[in-house]
């Protein structure tokens, strides 16, 4: 007989046992499952929770249902092919992800990278960024009640969007670095349309504040929930906006400063009482710095390579070597590369990057092989919910959702 | 402070458990026995202001022909948010017990990726309040990132067949059962 595998049923069935009482005494007390294709859960995750009426006793998050095995797969490919896994984590802001990866690896096999990439990776990182946000803004909104938002924002993210495909061909899985570099150079006319949306943006975030920023109802979905003390971030390890609305000062950009950011001017946008509120002002005026940014990689971008001349195995050849054979230079280079242990220098590094949801990090071993020996991410997904065990204990269920959005989590990077 | 200061001043204070300083690309990595691992981080974290966790990872060394010590390392990144600068720590676990203390009480952050750690490279550790699997299904056999552990497996994993035959079970509440199992049929 043909066997039909319908996942949604299945699943439902996980979903659906909601009503289970824990103990037999008490009878305000329930078991709820949120999740996993609860659309205020931003991907496939899964709270338990314990109820007390509608008071939240026990919060347990479930995570691991995108789980593809990146770290393991990354020890049996080269540095290289890495790259396309990286798409994959963060799916909502890829270039970012790229970046960071590449950063980490040219630090770790000493790579130098040409001015104008570096201006080309800041600028799809804070492009990306705003993406990021966007979609943050958007669904975080959402989830709250304000409808209007999501459309708002989803007009300049797809601005965003056509941007990417223009400059590397596809919107989302980008893979638009390289090791040394980046793939492709820009043009004029990209240049000349993100300019008009850097002068057109600033207005636009006018306009989603208008819609929310003095709303009642937004206000009191926002102020005072999921308040944290700065101490208390740093001890459950969030970052980014997150951990900043609580007024700690800590933006990989500026602590640890890659690519160029160095030369670049730009704030850090920190909030005061650390509760939604703070941390959605936070990221209203990151967006507005991103812009700013921007700008100044669109006057100060400087002419010459895009990809360093010590970049290994990364460059597409030109055109007529393409054809690859059996013993052409660039074939026997890869076959070294992935069995040679004198290829790269042993050792080991840790490197972050600044990515819209918080802190990327990524740590390499090197044994010498062309391949990583080890490769750890630490993906701010991942913390951010496990500080949701934390931060959902004792709050409504309607603040809960609120909170998950707040924390701003990506499953893809979560569960890696 | 540098670094390398912090790294020579915690060779004074723990003599003995420091077992090698190494050096790549000016980030300084300190090699530890895994008994002080969490005196070691409590002092960082209160001499030193060593307050962010960046990154808490198990790596396996069974391959790693030079500088590994133990079969197991645990690796905790830190960084001072105040003084900006960073150390890495190297706790090293040998086969006969992979375990190790649990610095959750330090960081209620370091919960999940102690978990993790546990999940991925089977790394006990101990006083963890809720140490189980966390991106693996509870019944999962093995731990993933162990060198040992194949890329791709022979078999399938034992609660997919389970999930099949659930699925088999809940075709008589499907709407449509008799025209789909239908249609499955005719396209086999």
């Amino acid at each position: 007989m043909g066997l039909k595998l319908n996942r949604g049923q299945i699943l439902m069935t996980e979903t659906t046992t909601l009503d289970v009482p824990v103990s037999q005494g008490d009878e305000d007390k329930y078991l709820l499952k949120l999740g996993p294709q609860h659309p205020a859960t931003h991907g496939v995750l899964r709270v338990d929770i314990e109820l007390d009426g509608e008071t939240i006793i026990d919060c347990d998050p479930q995570v691991g249902y995108l789980h593809r095995g990146f770290e393991k797969l990354a020890e049996h490919r080269t540095y290289a092919q890495n790259i396309v896994l990286t798409d994959r984590l963060d799916y909502i802001a890829a270039m970012a992800n790229n970046v960071g990866y590449c950063e980490a690896v040219e630090k770790l096999l000493a790579i130098d990278v040409p001015d104008r990439a570096k201006y080309l990776r800041v600028m799809v990182c804070e492009m990306s960024r705003l993406t990021g946000h966007l979609l943050w803004l958007a669904t975080h909104a959402l989830d709250i009640g304000a409808m209007t938002v999501f459309l708002y924002a989803f007009r300049e993210r797809e601005t965003l969007l056509e941007l990417f495909a223009e400059l590397c061909g596809s919107r989302l899985t980008t893979t638009y670095t390289r090791l040394g570099g980046v793939r492709q150079d820009v043009t004029h006319e990209l240049m000349r349309k993100l300019e008009k949306f850097v002068d057109e943006f600033p207005a636009c975030i006018e306009e989603y504040e208008t819609l929310i920023d003095t709303n009642r109802i937004w206000l009191k979905r926002t102020i005072g929930v999921g308040t944290i003390s700065g101490e208390k971030a740093v001890d459950l390890c969030l970052t980014g906006a997150s951990l900043r609305g609580s007024g700690v000062d800590y933006d990989v950009r500026k602590h640890m400063p890659y690519a160029a950011y160095d030369k670049l001017d730009f704030e850090i946008p920190l909030g005061e009482t650390g509760d939604t509120y703070a941390r959605y002002r936070c990221r209203m005026e990151e967006m507005r710095q991103s812009n700013f940014i921007l700008r100044q990689c669109i006057e100060q971008l400087p002419p010459g390579p895009i990809v360093g001349d010590d970049a290994p195995d990364l460059v597409m050849p030109a055109k007529p070597g393409r054809k690859v054979e059996v013993d052409t230079p660039a074939r026997k280079a890869l076959i070294k590369l992935i069995d040679d242990r004198d290829v790269y220098m042993e050792g080991d590094v840790y490197v972050a990057t600044e990515v819209p949801k918080g802190e990327l990090g990524f740590y390499f071993i090197s044994d010498g092989m062309g391949r990583p020996y080890r490769m750890h991410i630490r993906s701010p997904s991942f913390i951010h919910i496990g500080a949701l065990a934390t931060m959902g204990k004792g709050v409504m269920v309607a603040d809960l959702i609120a909170i998950i959005g707040t924390l701003d989590v990506v499953l893809g990077e979560c569960d890696r | 402070m540098e670094p390398i200061r912090i790294a020579e001043k915690l060779q004074e204070q723990f003599q003995g458990a420091v077992l090698g300083i190494v050096e790549h690309r000016g980030q300084i990595s300190v090699l530890v026995d895994r008994d002080v691992i969490f005196d070691i981080i409590s002092f960082l974290r209160n001499d030193y202001k060593m307050n962010h966790l960046n990154c808490l990872c198990g790596v396996d060394n069974l391959k790693r022909v030079a500088s590994h010590h133990e079969r197991f390392e645990v690796v905790y990144q830190l960084y001072s948010i105040e003084n900006r600068t960073s150390l890495r720590i190297k706790a090293q676990v040998p086969e006969s017990d992979p375990s190790v203390d649990s610095i959750t009480s330090l960081w209620t952050g370091a919960n999940w990726l102690e978990r993790e750690t546990y999940d991925l490279v089977g790394i006990k550790f101990n006083n963890h309040p809720n140490l189980k699997r966390v991106l693996t299904p509870d019944d999962w056999e093995g731990h993933p990132l162990r060198k040992e552990y194949p890329l791709r497996g022979d078999t399938e994993w034992a609660g997919l067949i389970e999930l099949k035959k659930k699925a088999i079970q809940l075709q008589q509440f499907d709407f449509h059962g008799a025209q789909t199992e239908q249609g499955a049929d005719s396209d086999d």
